[in-house]
């Protein structure tokens, strides 16, 4: 990072920063612009150009709602992820409530266990839940031996619902579970006092202080479902937005306008959530606990209701932590179809997947270490300029990274090759194939949460610290350097970790830009291997290995944060 | 009065009643830590009683069980000649108002004033005719349709006690209601709930760990520490008559001198730490582990030695101004008296640092007290 600050000379009319500010400032925005701005408005502009003539046009957007398959594209996306928000809130809804409200053992292990679906990649899960819950696997084969009857968990879209609601429904426990939290217990004893209790005081009090942390939790999941390409077609569910724009992409090529249409719809979907999310949260700033807080009152449950909560958490988690055991049985099995359990084990898939795959490996370590890499600096540097600098436009920056939230993977993948393939190297290789480009797409799409974790470092450090190095000598170079970059250390530290393991397993991008097998990381080999039933095997290890990887960064993530929370509040 | 004075014809619609209320033999544990110890308390109805003391003596702790939140290991709590103890707190009709007014985010001002009647299946046409005479009473009628947040926090706190009293509770409790207001608006609100009280009517208990909020408002005090009732008063009686030490110093400045008492009869006499040497009276009833207590006040300073048995001379060492008075701090016997003067405008001021003073102590008026429950 080069925060090189020079001393701004005093003079009558001064520059709004110094010049190393200034420097900064112009390079980030060189770099927002080629990789996030110039790009997606390529996609825009030409989904509006007639083709040949160049002029502005809407007969695309005509062609798109005239076609059926496309309509019919835009209406199963839809009705997918609001299914997946329905159903991710059914399993959400009972933990969170439980464990907030009542004295409930193990709430911890549950809160904990809630999140583990997020570190495995939904198109990895869907091969373990096909064959679990597919229609000859396990549980559809006990059923129809003991009961004579099957459920079409997996069939058509339902098995995309299903994947998708079991991988994304952390979004809306950890959301809900906090919002209720953080409901202070007053709010509740008021309304006791006031003569409310029991059922009549939750719907009254508690659901609608909660209610604002639900909506961002769901809004969310909508969107990520919306946007996700890689678990349709694991699937081989064609007929969606996101899938159609791939395709189109990648069968008739890039100059055909159909699959910039349809990026033009995502994104539009996208703020389109989010800004349903933004109303329904503006104004309410529900965060209502006070000193001697401490959410919700817990209470101790009757037998009955023990044994209730206890059968609906154990049937949840069940469901949720089931792909996991499919992928690692899976991983280890000989042979696995029409049987409840494999017929035998062995370890060749994980011998093989070392042996021949480990090129998968070591490009994602490389690749996701320089994008998180390139996340904190650019995170850093934002967070840095806004919050301590009074640049004009300076929070253009802010908004133009954070905006990278509505762009999915797969329009960044169509613009990026769109504007990079023309461009050529010297040998005449498009730049669009480097794979260094691909990086910067990974970098990119987590650039809005690694900034946000480096923006809460930045904001915890009082500026009176800043102002007592410069005031005990220090120049402004060397207070971030000495000062500043310290103590923002763990909260850039856990930004980078998990930078690092989104980036390790983001496919949508990494489908539109691979160009060949030795260029590609770990998610785009699982994704090859499990097109085959061959390659399930190997698949599966890889997919164990990966599972393991996030989980590693997630835990030092978490440790990093813990401890770092403790030093400087020790220091406070 | 100011703007927000209290409308005496909305003060008629709420149908409230003095009620009295009993706390008997109450025992209160958080695990090993014994909060409330053997607490009894007998508050007479409409009256404006404070429980006051340090924090963390467990005050909300009392409070919050009167109101049902908390459950007593021993005792009870009458209220209107009936036991309430074994209530829930949504059966109770105790209001209470929270420490941090707890509004609900979500709801208007006018939605959290209806919240009690509508709980209590009040008719629609009352409620809406009961929140107007609620919010009119605390002066806030034009602000029904805002939002919590968008309030001050002087309103806030209004909007809480209309919210309270709505529903008519049959005592009234108040939860440190000044402590997030700023000092200007700590002085006006605490003559306004005086003010709200005796209109109502209503036997109110009111939390403060601040002496002088408590003085000024209440009838009569509860002073605790440490979980235990240290002395019920008037504020002049716990002022003139503490029943120990904690209460004489927890109750504005007071003089304490250590020491014991030797001879007997009529040669009787307390002996400070220091040295000084002080007659006893003869009827004087003097514990064993006693203490000479007297108000800054009531001593008296002079340049020569005054006619009176028990003056001692020392050296000026400290001087503050505080307005009406001048309090000095003088050096006898290796401790510290502090003496008020009154300060008279366009005097200077009679003494300086250093200066060689007499201090007359009023050993006759002076209270011998031990140190009190902790
Ligand atoms: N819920 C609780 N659990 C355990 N200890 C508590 C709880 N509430 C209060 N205490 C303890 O009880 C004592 C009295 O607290 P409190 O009644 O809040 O004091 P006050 O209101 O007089 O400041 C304190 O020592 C406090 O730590
Ligand atoms: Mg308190």
């Amino acid at each position: 990072m080069s925060l090189a600050f020079t001393q701004a000379p005093a003079r009558r009319w001064r520059l709004p920063g110094t010049p190393g500010q200034i420097a900064l400032a112009l390079g980030l925005t060189a770099f927002l612009l080629a990789f996030l701005l110039v790009p997606v408005g390529s996609v825009i502009y030409v989904a509006f150009t007639e083709k040949g003539s160049g002029g502005f046009t809407l007969i695309n957007f005509v062609d798109f709602f005239r076609t059926d398959l496309f309509m019919r594209s835009f209406w199963n996306s839809f009705y997918v992820s609001a299914m997946t928000v329905g159903l991710a809130s059914l399993f959400a809804l009972p933990l969170a409530y439980i464990t907030t409200r009542f004295e409930f053992r193990g709430a911890l292990i549950i809160q904990t266990l809630g999140f583990v679906p997020l570190i495995m990649p939904p198109f990895v899960g869907a091969v373990a839940m096909q064959l679990l819950f597919g229609r000859n696997g396990s549980v559809n084969l006990l059923l129809n031996e003991y009961f004579g009857f099957r459920i079409p968990f997996m069939e058509g879209l339902n098995g995309v619902i299903f994947v998708q609601a079991i991988h994304y429904f952390p979004f809306i426990l950890i959301n809900l579970s906090a919002a209720l939290r953080n409901i202070d217990r007053s709010m509740e004893e008021a309304a006791q006092n006031l003569g409310s209790s029991g059922i009549r005081m939750f719907r009254r009090i508690v659901l609608p202080l909660a209610m604002p942390g639900y909506v961002a939790g769901a809004s969310l999941v909508f969107v990520k479902v919306f946007d996700d390409l890689a678990t349709p077609l694991l699937l081989n569910v064609k007929d969606m937005l996101a899938p159609q724009a791939y395709l189109r992409v990648t069968s008739i090529g890039i100059t055909d306008p159909m699959g910039y249409v349809i990026a033009v719809v995502l994104i539009v979907v996208s703020v389109f959530a989010m800004w349903v999310s933004a109303l329904a949260l503006r104004g309410r700033d529900y965060a209502t606990t006070q000193r001697g807080g401490g959410g919700l009152a817990k209470r101790r449950m009757r037998p009955w209701e023990q044994v209730v909560a206890y059968g609906v958490v154990g049937l949840i988690l069940a469901l949720v932590l089931a792909p996991h055991l499919g992928l690692l049985l899976l991983s280890f099995a000989t042979i696995w179809s029409f049987s409840p359990l494999p017929d035998g084990f062995t370890l060749a898939h994980y011998s093989r997947v070392f042996g021949e795959s480990s090129v998968y490996i070591k490009n994602t370590l490389i690749y996701a270490s320089i994008a998180g890499g390139i996340d904190v600096v650019v995170g850093t540097a934002i967070a840095y300029l806004v919050l301590r600098t009074k640049l004009i436009g300076r929070h253009w920056l802010d908004w133009a990274a954070t905006a990278a939230l509505a762009v999915p993977g797969v329009v960044l993948g169509i613009g990026y090759l769109r504007t990079f393939y023309d461009i050529r190297l010297p040998d005449g290789t498009p730049l669009a194939t480097l794979w260094i480009v691909l990086v910067i797409a990974l970098a990119i799409r987590r650039l809005p949460y690694a900034l946000r974790a480096c923006y809460a470092a930045l904001q915890q450090i009082s500026v009176s610290l800043e102002e007592a190095a410069e005031n005990l000598g220090a120049t402004k170079s060397r207070t971030v350097r000495r000062v500043v970059v310290p103590l923002m250390t763990g909260g850039i530290l856990a930004g980078f970790v998990t930078s690092f393991a989104t980036a390790a397993v983001e496919l949508s991008a990494t489908l539109m830009l691979v160009q060949s097998n030795a260029d590609a990381p770990l998610a785009y080999g699982l994704y090859v291997f499990m097109q085959s039933a061959a390659g399930r095997g190997p698949g599966a290890a890889l997919g164990v290995i990966a599972v393991l990887l996030v989980a590693a960064c997630t835990l030092i993530s978490h440790y990093i944060i813990d401890r770092n929370q403790k030093t400087t509040g020790a220091a406070r | 009065m100011n703007a927000h004075a209290i409308d005496a014809s909305a003060a008629a619609v709420l149908n409230t009643a003095a009620l009295d209320l009993h706390i008997e033999g109450v025992n209160l544990s958080y695990g090993s830590n014994h909060v409330l110890k053997n607490v009894n308390l007998d508050i007479k109805p409409g009256e404006f009683f404070a429980f006051l003391g340090p924090s963390g003596c467990g005050k909300t702790t009392l409070l919050r069980l009167i109101a049902g939140f908390n459950t007593p290991d021993t005792g009870r709590v009458v209220v209107g000649g009936r036991d309430i103890s074994n209530l829930p707190p949504w059966k109770r009709d105790v209001g209470l108002v929270f420490q941090s007014y707890a509004l609900w985010p979500h709801m208007t001002v006018a939605r959290n004033v209806a919240f009690g009647l509508e709980e209590r299946g009040v008719k629609r046409g009352e409620i809406q005719r009961r929140v107007a005479a609620a919010l009119e009473i605390v002066g806030l009628g034009h602000l029904a349709e805002r939002r919590p947040s968008q309030l001050s926090g002087g309103q806030q706190q209004r909007v809480a006690l209309a919210r309270t009293v709505v529903i008519e509770p049959k005592v009234l409790l108040l939860d440190e209601p000044l402590s997030n207001l700023d000092a200007k608006m700590r002085v006006q609100v605490r003559r306004e709930l005086r003010d709200l009280q005796q209109r109502l009517g209503l036997t109110t208990i009111f939390v403060t760990h601040d002496q002088e909020e408590a003085n000024t408002v209440c009838d009569r005090i509860a002073v605790m520490n440490e979980g235990v009732v240290q002395q019920v008063g008037t504020p002049v009686e716990l002022y003139e008559r503490p029943a120990n030490l904690f209460v004489a110093t927890f109750l504005g400045t007071a003089n304490v001198l250590e020491g014991k008492v030797t001879g007997t009869g009529a040669a009787r006499q307390f002996e400070t730490l220091g040295g000084l040497r002080l007659p006893i009276a003869a009827g004087a009833e003097v514990p064993a582990d006693a203490r000479l207590v007297f108000r800054p006040q009531v001593a008296r300073l002079a340049r020569e030695k005054p006619a009176g048995a028990c003056a001692f001379e020392g050296a000026i060492s400290r001087r503050e101004f505080l307005g009406s008075v001048i309090r000095f701090g003088i050096e006898v016997g290796g401790q510290e008296i502090t003496v008020d003067e009154v300060f008279q405008p366009g005097l200077r001021a009679p003494y300086e640092i250093g200066d060689r003073v007499w201090v007359d102590i009023p050993v006759a008026s002076a209270l011998w007290l031990g140190p009190g429950t902790a």
